[in-house]
């Protein structure tokens, strides 16, 4: 579970990237966060997965509240938080099998166990067929799907996806959400950054708007055209 | 492990000067303590035989030499004074001089009577020296304090030259081998922003660093032990040579071995540890 209580974020003196958010995400659902450039979205993600803390008030992710989490923990938190970004951030120099099995060594999986989970994740994204490349050998799509594994592979409760589509066009935009749907599905709470709001349309889930480091809309009604706000 | 070791290879030339500065530091360093060690053997040894050699007037006779004795006690810092006559003088000069053609024409009256004198405070030894000279009958004194006096100055400026030598060069193969591990960190910036984005402790993320830095540290140090020993042994067989007086004594490396082996492998552990975990500190907290 993610909830935010009164939430404020100063990057430095009068520069408040939040001020003042209140949110509550439960086990298992689905949710959009979307808002102009610079309304704070970044910063409700860094503050999820312990890059930064509060200014002031509380932040808790998973049993953890990280306004007073220590430096050690982080790295427990971080592994029931899978996150995906719109850059993919891949190793280049690795296959695709080797860049999902690698989160899951670094976190000091057995061999074993990692033989069995990575080809069970790849076949989920659809990507099976295609261990053995680089990631320059695939497509936008097939990158982010890649990026999907990797965040998945050590089986977080929480994915979390900054702009995931920002770099692909309207298809494949459309299958990367279908694929995070699914795995919804499978359990996975799942909360997607995004500016594409004919694609949060098509999905008729909860939608949280932000504005200014304030949030503007929360809800399942579609009330979510800040353009024109 | 596999990768610790992997950077050194990816960054050959600055590992490759890592491990030259920390030889040519841990050299300098091993140096000035062999040296050091050896002149505070010396100096000790000087201050073993603080002896002062009280030549008589040969215009005295034997009596009147040894009543010379008498006065010399009387003064507060001889501890005690022995008496040698001439003949015991020649005896334990051609024992010392055995084989030795040059010196086989010597006699007793070529010799001087002579007190050996023990002084209970050394550092008093110039004081005392110049009241000995006082007593009427003393021909001569032969006291090493010149000698020794050099020894102890040769021993201070080492061991200050080699504090300041050691630490300067300390800090130059620390700082190389941070900029090492730095470089290798900044290669896998990637890799390591990922193993933190999916949970991977901060231990586990520094470990091949580390093991970079040790590797670097121990190699140093193991290349300028053994070339160390090489340039000791090469130095003393040279020295032998030149001092046949054995002014100098030297003490065999073997017999440092394991203070050496001590010192190289602890200087190489902290430079090699020390200096990776400042890069890594730095860059794990950005
Ligand atoms: N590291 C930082 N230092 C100072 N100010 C920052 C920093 N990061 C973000 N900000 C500021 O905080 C505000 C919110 O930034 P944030 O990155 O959260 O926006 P965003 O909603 O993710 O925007 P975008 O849609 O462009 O990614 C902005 O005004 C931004 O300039
Ligand atoms: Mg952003």
């Amino acid at each position: 579970m993610i909830e935010f209580t009164d939430v404020t974020k100063a990057y430095s003196v009068g520069n408040q990237a939040l001020r003042g958010v209140s949110l509550q995400i439960e086990d298992g659902e689905f949710a959009f966060l979307v808002g102009p450039s610079g309304s704070g979205k970044s910063t409700v993600i860094k503050l999820i997965t312990g890059e930064l803390r509060p200014t002031s008030g509380s932040v808790h992710v998973n049993g953890y509240s990280l306004e007073r989490i220590r430096k050690r923990e982080i790295p427990y938190l971080r592994r029931t938080v899978g996150v995906v970004f719109q850059d993919f951030r891949l190793i280049e120099t690795k296959t695709v099998y080797e860049n999902v099995a690698f989160a899951m060594r670094v976190i000091g999986a057995q061999e074993k166990e990692i033989r069995e989970r990575v080809p069970y994740v790849l076949e989920l994204v659809g990507l099976e067929t295609k261990s053995r490349r680089h990631p320059n050998e695939l497509s936008g799509g097939e990158q982010q799907r890649l990026a999907i594994a990797r965040a998945l592979v050590n089986n977080p409760s929480t994915i979390i996806a900054d702009e995931p589509t920002g770099n692909l066009d309207p298809a494949r935009s459309l299958e990367i959400m279908s694929l995070l749907q699914e795995i919804n599905n499978l359990g996975t709470t799942i909360l997607v950054v995004t500016h594409e709001l004919d694609l949060v349309e098509r999905f008729e889930k909860r939608v949280i708007v932000l504005n200014e480091g304030l949030i503007v809309s929360d809800g399942m009604d579609g009330c979510y055209s800040y353009e024109n706000q | 492990m596999k990768e610790g070791i992997r950077g050194i290879f990816l960054h050959g030339f600055m590992s490759f000067a890592a491990v030259c500065v920390t030889v040519a530091c841990l050299l300098i360093v091993g140096s000035f303590s062999i040296l050091t060690y050896n002149v505070n053997i010396m100096v000790e040894d000087l201050n073993k035989t603080n002896e002062i050699l009280v030549y008589i007037d040969t215009a005295l006779s034997d009596a009147e030499a040894k009543s010379v004795g008498t006065q010399i006690n009387r003064i507060e810092n001889v501890q005690n004074a022995v008496f040698v006559s001439r003949e015991e003088a020649l005896e334990k000069f051609v024992a010392d001089h055995q084989g030795d053609d040059a010196f086989s024409g010597v006699e007793a009256s070529d010799l001087r009577h002579r007190f050996v004198v023990t002084l209970a405070d050394n550092e008093l030894m110039e004081q005392t020296v110049a009241t000995l000279e006082g007593i009427s009958g003393v021909a001569n004194i032969n006291a090493a304090f010149e000698l020794a006096e050099g020894f102890t100055t040769l021993q201070k400026m080492l061991q200050i030259a080699s504090l300041a030598v050691i630490t300067i060069l300390l800090v130059v193969s620390l700082l190389i081998i941070s900029n090492t591990v730095k470089l290798s960190m900044y290669d896998r910036r990637d890799e390591i922003a990922i193993m933190k984005m999916v949970g991977a402790t901060n231990g586990f993320i520094r470990l091949p660093f580390v093991v970079e830095g040790f590797t670097l540290g121990m190699l140093g140090a193991a290349m300028a032990f053994f070339l160390e020993w090489l340039l000791y042994n090469g130095l003393i067989a040279r020295l032998e040579v030149v001092d046949s007086l054995k002014l100098f004594s030297f003490v065999p490396f073997t017999e440092l071995l394991w203070p050496m082996i001590a010192t190289f492998v602890a200087t190489g552990l902290f430079v090699g540890v020390v200096g990776s975990w400042t890069s890594i500190r730095k860059f794990m907290d950005v």
